[in-house]
């Protein structure tokens, strides 16, 4: 069983595709053999910025012998049918069997695929794996047509056993495939040959390349905490980065150094994003301050000089970078001191949110408005509520948020503080742009939370207007996380509120400016046919008035009319509906995460108030509970007998049983317990219900099982006597209203 | 092999100069046109195209009036020079030809910490983009390198190499300099030593108020109509020339006024006359120019027509 072991050598491969590249070598390659009947015990992949490598143990060395039978033309078929089925099977007629068959005897061609060296497919393999590796971006160099990530330079393939090391014949655009590779650039630049996986990757070791990312990965965190920790610091952690840093180097040097004193005043967030993004530094943070005071850089050299000379560098660059930074947040300062938040933001009405749904300042002015309606919902103060809607948006014009869109909002927040706003606003700054996804932190200071609602609201009623709706994988505007967004919000918040009216006030300002376009549409037409007769206007609309008038009290009211009477009308659809609709499904993915079913969510959408996602979801908690009792398992059982022998009643007798059982009618005391059971379970249910309080209620419904089990085990419904069967029918029936009043249970699976 | 620490900015350009000729290069000037960076160089976007093999290095003054800033800030400029390294089709050992070059201009790279770090370039203007890389030199960008897979809407075939060399943060890194106008021009010893500030500090000054507040915009616009209709026009003329009875596509003074019109959206943009949805529609007609000199230009002998 050999193993097989396969470099590809390029020139450096950007960081972020590393990770794929792994696992699409891996899977492509070994696909690819088990395709061509090779077996394999188990496989690795890894990459270094200029290498992408798999290496993979216990390979079958050559693929079966494969036999297969083909049935051809019967012995007297006509000649040219038996030369064709020889023709196909590429043998020749004396090597086609005749067998007897059924009808006579028949030709049979036995056609034997031997099996091939794992060489030879390994060759095949990994040719179509590089000629159609699936790079996010791929490029083609000097004069070949081939295409790889950065200029490919080399392929190590090699196959190895008890008797040693095989190099795979195997040639890509001029590339030989070899048994030798390269070691780190500067410090081990010369070529080495080698025998195994083994031999490979402590040859590389010597050769300064750590080949396993994730060693590289733990090497850099673990040296980045004792340097800090030496210093009485600690590393910022960030996942990302140690990824990215690693995907970077061959042979991690970490070094540590001090951010200059004249930048400690930043805001830490500005230190962090700074050197992340233009540097790929760590922050360091001393932790009696909480101030950013240094960082880890990670270089590719291990220099005579101990990293000096690239620290100092390293510094430098950091400074000037650090400078900028420094200057636009002095720049907005003065900007906020000066002409406050609003101030700043004062250029919103020249930048374009989407071109049909206006400017930034627009978008502001809706947003407050809604934050306005929705603030005595969630125990926020309206004003409060709408000034802080007013100014989060502000910091877009910040030269700092110029620089690095991703503090947006943190900005925001200092400042608003620095512009001495309360500190509500400044939260709701920061806070409103969450949560921004299903594990972020949900807001929950009242202005915060409003103005979030409002946000995200706007969004969506805004994109669901021009008819920019999710569709598939595409969802350019981001609108599902923003109604994930809304239904964490609320229901984190327990905060009660009708979606659909919130909705309707998000639609508000759409419905104006479309009555307001249609009003300026009919004036423009006025305006056109008074030119056209040669008329002043207003006399032109006095005519027209007129006759409209003579006109409606013939026919009705006018296409205009009906149009403008379609929008102000909410019981014709409003694409407000399959908004709730498109929050209703977030939720069901929501609560499905949280572990519970979807038929019972649906149990629950079913009732009426299903766009108060707070009360929806204690129902679909309360239900969910439920069910997984005895008790509940039982009864959703008989309600389902009852509910069937009920419809398949009402549907042969063409009535509706739903009213009247007469206890008077019962002939067994099964039937006379089952009705006092009812009585005391609408009793105890009704007044739960209308607390909320849906575990009393389901409790109240959960007595319902013993009787109904003993009713059905003591009592045939379908009983000759039409009296006696009707009242039981009529009996059933009050089984299932009461049942439904509390969630749909037809929808429970099982 | 690295050398000794160059001591000025003509230094280290003579430097490059004397290394990428060693290295094959035709060693060209500066295009005599204004531009944004070394790129719209004929030498280099022209030249990309077509599949006659081609090695030049050359300085390219670059101007980029958005970055002007008086002369005080230490590293902005709205003047300055690129060094640009182009070779068609690209060398199999372009990136240690390229680490040859560090070395030369006094880089050793036992010191110091270079990496190439992702970055695609991409030029709107020219239609252009390519993969590469930004190096950088102790977390410092000093070099884009970038390996061309389309100019001017043409899929370039053979692919070139590019190397730009931004020649004032580079020489300020080597020579150890905070701020740009401290930088010796010329060797600190000899008789009259200049200083980058002696050459260019009024300059910088001068260019920065013209550029941000007195430029004349409507002229400026004017020019940019001028030039896109002039570049039309140029190529809508018959390839046969009446008076010689040749064939001579002028694909060149096209591509010279393309370059104007691009130069002249720069100008607007610097003045603040250009909003930002008519940005894409100005860079676009800038575009539509680049592609359609890059059709002329193929079909011309230097772009490997038979």
């Amino acid at each position: 069983m050999p193993d097989l072991l396969i470099e590809l050598f390029s020139e450096e491969i950007p960081a972020r595709m590393q990770g794929r590249a792994r696992d699409d070598l891996r899977r492509l390659v070994t696909d690819g053999l088990v395709a061509a009947g090779l077996t394999y015990a188990s496989a690795g992949a890894f990459s270094t910025p200029r290498r992408l490598v798999l290496t993979i143990e216990g390979l079958s060395a050559q693929s079966p012998t494969l036999r297969e039978e083909r049935k051809g033309p019967k012995a007297d078929a006509p000649a040219a049918a038996i030369e064709g089925f020889v023709r196909s099977t590429g043998l020749t007629r004396d090597q086609l069997e005749l067998r007897d068959d059924k009808k006579g005897q028949v030709y049979f061609a036995v056609l034997e695929k031997p099996g091939r060296p794992a060489g030879v497919i390994v060759a095949e393999v990994l040719e179509e794996t590089i000629r159609t590796f699936p790079w996010p971006k791929s490029m083609r160099w000097g004069t070949g047509t081939l295409r790889w990530v950065r200029p490919l330079h080399s392929i190590l393939c090699i196959l190895t056993d008890e008797a040693g090391a095989q190099t795979v014949p195997l040639e890509v655009e001029g590339i030989t495939a070899a048994n030798t590779t390269a070691g780190h650039r500067f410090l081990s630049p010369g070529r080495f040959a080698v025998t195994s996986f083994d031999d490979y990757r402590a040859k590389l070791k010597r050769a300064h390349v750590v080949l396993d990312s994730a060693e590289r990965e733990a090497m850099i965190w673990a040296e980045a905490g004792n340097l800090a920790f030496a210093r009485g610091l600690e590393v910022v952690e960030d996942r990302g980065l140690l990824t990215e840093v690693a995907g970077l180097v061959e042979w991690p040097v970490v070094l540590m150094g001090e951010i200059g004193e004249e930048f400690l005043s930043l805001p830490p967030e500005v230190l962090q994003t700074s050197m992340r993004e233009h540097q790929k530094f760590f922050s360091v943070k001393n932790p009696r301050t909480g101030r950013i005071e240094g960082f880890v850089t990670v270089a590719n050299n291990a220099t005579a000089d101990h990293g000096a000379t690239i620290l100092k560098g390293n510094r430098k660059v950091l400074s000037a970078r650090l400078s900028d930074a420094r200057f636009f947040w002095e720049n907005d300062l003065r900007t906020v001191t000066a002409q406050g938040l609003e101030g700043m933001g004062a250029g919103l009405a020249h930048v374009t949110f989407h071109n049909k749904l206006g400017s930034q300042a627009d978008r502001v002015a809706r947003i407050a408005a809604l934050a306005r309606e929705i603030a005595p919902l969630v125990g926020a103060q309206p004003d409060l509520a709408a000034e802080a809607a007013r100014v989060v948006k502000a910091d877009l014009q910040s030269a700092m948020v110029g620089e690095f869109p991703e503090l947006q909002g943190v900005m925001g927040g200092y400042y608003a503080r620095a512009a001495g706003l309360p500190e509500a606003v400044a939260n709701a700054c920061k806070a409103h742009y969450s949560p921004l996804g299903p594990s972020d932190e949900v807001p929950t200071d009242p202005v915060s939370v409003a103005v979030a609602l409002a946000d995200k609201i706007d969004t969506l009623t805004g994109f669901w207007w021009i008819d920019e709706k999710p569709t598939g994988s595409k969802d350019p505007f981001a609108l599902r996380r923003a109604a994930l967004g809304v239904v964490r919000l609320v229901l984190a918040n327990k905060v009660r509120l009708r979606l659909l009216d919130v909705i309707l006030a998000g639609y508000e300002p759409f419905d104006r400016q479309l009555r307001w376009e249609l009003e300026c549409e009919e004036q423009d037409a006025d305006v056109e046919a008074a030119k056209r007769l040669d008329v002043p206007v207003s006399v032109f609309q006095d005519w027209r008035s007129k006759i409209a008038q003579e006109k409606r009290q013939r026919n009705g009211p006018s296409d205009f009319e009906r149009r403008l009477f379609e929008i102000d009308l909410s019981n014709v659809p409003h694409p407000g509906a399959s908004l709730l609709a498109f929050f209703h499904d977030r939720l069901k993915v929501y609560l499905r995460d949280q572990g519970i079913r979807h038929d019972v969510i649906d149990a629950c959408l079913a009732m009426p108030g299903n766009d108060d996602l707070t009360l929806l979801v204690k129902r679909a908690e309360a239900l969910a509970a439920f069910l997984k009792s005895d008790d509940g398992t039982n009864l959703i059982q008989g309600f389902k007998r009852a509910n069937n022998i009920l419809t398949q009643a009402e549907a042969k007798d063409g009535v509706e049983y739903s009213y009247g059982a007469d206890p008077k009618f019962a002939e067994t005391e099964e039937e006379r317990a089952l009705f006092a059971a009812l009585d005391a379970a609408e009793a105890a249910i009704a007044p739960a219900m209308q607390a909320e309080d849906f575990a009393a209620a389901m409790a109240a419904m959960a007595a319902l099982r013993g009787p109904i089990d003993a009713f059905f085990t003591a009592v045939q419904i379908n009983t000759d006597n039409a009296v006696v069967r009707r009242n039981r029918l009529n009996l059933l029936s009050r089984i299932r209203q009461t049942c439904l009043s509390v969630a749909d249970l037809t929808r429970i699976e099982g | 092999m690295t050398q000794t620490a160059p001591r000025s900015f003509q230094e280290i350009i003579l430097r490059l100069q004397a290394y990428w000729a060693a290295q094959g290069c035709a060693v060209l000037q500066p295009y005599d046109m204004e531009v944004g960076a070394g790129t719209f160089h004929p030498a280099t976007t022209l030249r990309a195209l077509g599949n006659r093999p081609w090695a030049a290095a050359y300085v390219q003054p670059s101007r980029r009036p958005t970055d002007g800033r008086y002369g005080e800030n230490p590293n902005r400029l709205q003047h300055y020079y690129q060094y640009q390294v182009i070779i068609k089709p690209s060398p199999a050992n372009l990136q240690d030809l390229y680490l040859g070059s560090l070395q030369a201009i006094g880089i050793d790279l036992g010191l110091h910490d270079i990496r190439f770090v992702e970055d695609d370039w991409e030029s709107p203007t020219l239609g252009a983009w390519g993969l590469g890389w930004e190096v950088w030199c102790d977390g410092m960008e000093v070099s884009q390198f970038t390996y061309f897979q389309q100019v001017g809407g043409h899929d370039c075939r053979p692919v070139s190499g590019e190397l730009t060399y931004g020649l004032e943060r580079l020489a300020m890194y080597v020579l150890g300099i905070d701020h740009v106008m401290d930088m010796p021009f010329n060797d600190p010893d000899a008789p009259i030593a200049l200083k980058y500030g002696d050459v260019f500090a009024q300059t910088e000054r001068e260019y920065s108020r013209w550029n941000f507040d007195q430029a004349d915009t409507a002229m400026l616009l004017k020019h940019f109509e001028d030039a896109e209709a002039e570049c039309d026009r140029i190529l809508a003329a018959p390839a046969l020339d009446p008076k010689t009875g040749k064939t001579i596509p002028m694909a060149h003074p096209a591509y010279d006024q393309c370059i104007k019109a691009s130069h002249l959206f720069n100008l607007l943009d610097a003045r603040g006359v250009i909003s930002v949805t008519e940005r894409q529609a100005y860079i676009g007609r800038v575009r539509a120019l680049a592609r359609k000199c890059a059709d002329a230009f193929v079909t011309t002998e230097a772009g490997g027509a038979a």
